[in-house]
């Protein structure tokens, strides 16, 4: 199997600006998110994304308009990546009545089915599930979809990941794994977690294709999700792609991150994907296109403030009536 | 029509709804076989394997796999092999399933239907014996349900197919081989108890195998002029407040027998919403001891709920 680490070459500037724009908006909502966290507007805990645009822009770009999503609690990139309403996000994260959830998911239980997101699930793996069995529905109706999972390098430990690797893989399912290796499995380093250290290789003991890309350039994740989603389209199956990113914060509101070494993050910082998309697009170009994303998303955390709180917790029904 | 066994009930029940609506489909360990209690054979010659699917020995891929199928628009019927396998899918169920709804603030509803073999009885062990409606009372969003006869597997395996929401059927592998009409009783829903025998001095009340146990204590109770009300539960959860509460009305007394531990399962929940609504009564669970169950013929006999322990506490509230 490949390794994608070079950026590929030719690619229109209006495209690389799209890109850009599309991480800078996922890069602007987090900012606010953590900022209403930390004024204490925002309640609970969220985890943000900030430093792994590029696989949630990567990935949502190389799927068709009828494939669908799964992700995880990290989930505001994948959410924004497919067109979900910002204002909708914040008003959940605020708990607010026009919540994208009605306030009852919050930061870690995003689901938006008209924008084909099945779901962002607050378990580590339940994601993997969800994305396997979408890729069985379209496996047995013949759809033509495919599904994708994002999850962390932490859910290649859990069961969902070996068992639904093995069902996808023996049934040759339509869905693309996309890891999201951020090196720490909550506050604790991969080495310390994972036997063999290695990740996408689990996926030969399971028949799958697998490929490591540059999580932190766009392009080529994109390029690398591009390929799987053919093959899956093709009826080739499943293929685990190993994104290597880094999270720029801590695991969730409650970790300041003192466990990883500066010089580390220093190194990851130097990599972050939209400064380093921004040096091909041009400076200029980039920043009036984050203060696009920055005025949008200050819109829309203002009039998702406006909005009521959520009501009617003891009125509402477990289950869909018949 | 001639009587059919229980487990040729469910088999036709899932038939009949992967008849009338192509996206069923059946997942499960064997299946295509029949399954090690022989409950579907012949549906992967009739259906074909891209709707009854065998699966690896791997309860959270498949179950996790129907849920997210679910969601996509196919209603899968999971059968997971011994109900004490159960406790492999809980995350699936009760944090994904059942929350769906709810969660999504109603954007879609998971039409999952789980069936899994529970209950002691032909010495499996401790781990192949359960009954762990116990683990799912608390799941909001989940419904429970147990039939007992034939008619009713029939019935609510039809219904739970249909039904939009989550659902976990209990079959019990002791009533596999009953036979009965399928044809003696109307539509029973998915949460409607029925009144198995009218009495009117106390009320049993029963779910799966323990209808008989409870059926047969009345008998007995009745050669001593003690009439008993019989109620077949059928759902767990939600349960049937209205068949219940009507009947410890009219009798002031309940006992409640469980295959189960003494500790939260159903016996305790109907106790408890029957005091709460009908106000004191004089009460009593007919359970399993606090113990795992055991494999011995004899330990296994001693430790399920019999007619004499149920008549025993029958007694003790007269």
């Amino acid at each position: 199997m490949r390794v994608t680490v070079e950026t590929p070459a030719s690619v229109e500037r209006a495209e690389l600006a799209r890109l850009y724009l599309a991480m800078a908006r996922i890069r602007s909502f987090e900012d606010a998110v953590m900022r209403a966290f930390q004024s204490g507007e925002i309640r609970g805990t969220t985890h943000l994304c900030s430093g792994q645009e590029a696989v949630s822009v990567g990935v949502c770009e190389a799927l068709g308009p009828n494939d669908c999503v799964a992700a995880t609690y990290r989930g505001h990139g994948a959410a924004l990546a497919l067109g979900c309403d910002p204002e909708a996000l914040f008003a959940e994260f605020l708990g607010r009545a026009g919540g994208i959830c009605g306030g009852r998911g919050g930061s870690m239980n995003v689901i938006d089915l008209e924008h084909r997101l099945l779901g962002c699930f607050g378990i580590v793996g339940g994601s993997i599930g969800a994305a396997t069995g979408a890729a069985l529905a379209a496996e047995l109706t013949g759809d033509g979809t495919v599904a994708a999972a994002f999850f962390g390098d932490g859910a290649l430990n859990q069961a969902y990941f070996h068992e639904c690797l093995n069902f996808a893989g023996v049934r040759h399912l339509p869905v693309v794994y996309a890891c999201e290796n951020n090196l720490y499995g909550e506050w604790t380093h991969m080495d310390e977690t994972t036997a063999g250290g290695r990740l996408a290789q689990r996926a030969e003991a399971y028949g799958i294709p697998w490929e490591i890309a540059d999580g932190n350039d766009v392009l080529a994740a994109r390029e690398s999700a591009v390929r799987a989603v053919e093959r899956a389209r093709a009826g080739d199956g499943p293929t685990l792609i190993e994104f290597l990113t880094y999270r720029h914060f801590g695991h969730s509101r409650s970790d300041p991150a003192k466990y990883r070494p500066r010089e580390e993050v220093d190194s990851w910082l130097a990599r972050d994907p939209l400064p380093r998309l921004a040096e091909r697009l041009g400076e200029q170009e980039a920043e009036a296109l984050r203060a696009d994303a920055e005025r949008e998303m200050s819109a829309a955390l203002e009039r998702a403030r406006a909005q009521a709180p959520a009501a009617g917790a003891r009125t509402a029904t477990a289950g869909r009536m018949r | 029509m001639a009587p059919v066994a229980y487990r040729e009930a469910v088999r036709s029940a899932i038939a009949d709804e992967m008849e009338a609506d192509e996206r069923v489909v059946l997942m499960g360990e064997d299946v295509s076989q029949g399954g090690v209690f022989n409950v579907t054979p012949g549906l992967a010659e009739r259906f074909g394997d891209r709707r009854v699917l065998d699966t690896p020995i791997s309860e959270l891929a498949f179950t996790s796999a129907a849920f997210g199928a679910a969601v996509r628009g196919l209603k899968p019927v999971v059968e997971i092999m011994f109900g004490d396998f159960l406790g492999l899918v809980v995350d699936t169920l009760g944090n994904q399933a059942s929350k769906y709804w709810y969660l999504s603030n109603e954007q879609a509803s998971v039409p999952l239907t789980v069936r899994s073999a529970v209950g002691a009885g032909a010495s499996f062990g401790p781990c192949h014996s359960q009954t762990p409606t116990g683990l799912f009372m608390a799941e909001p969003g989940l419904r429970l349900v147990a039939p007992s006869t034939p008619a009713d597997a029939y019935a609510i395996m039809r219904a739970a197919i249909q039904d939009p929401n989550p659902v976990i059927v209990f079959e019990h592998k002791g009533l596999y081989a009953r036979k009965g009409e399928l044809d003696d009783g109307g539509e029973p829903g998915l949460d409607r108890a029925v009144l198995r025998r009218a009495g009117g001095d106390v009320t049993i009340a029963a779910a799966l195998a323990m209808v008989d146990v409870a059926l047969e204590a009345a008998g007995e109770l009745a050669g001593e002029g003690v009439e008993a009300d019989v109620i077949d539960l059928r759902t767990l959860r939600p349960l049937d407040g209205d068949t219940i509460v009507g009947s410890v009305t009219r009798s002031g007394r309940l006992v409640v027998v469980e295959e189960g531990p003494p500790q939260g399962g159903y016996a305790a929940e109907v106790v408890a919403l029957a005091v709460e609504v009908a106000g004191p009564l004089a009460v009593r669970r007919v359970t399993m001891p606090d113990l795992p169950i055991p494999f011995a013929p004899s330990l296994e006999k001693d430790a399920l709920p019999g007619v004499a322990d149920v008549v025993a506490a029958v007694r003790a509230l007269l």
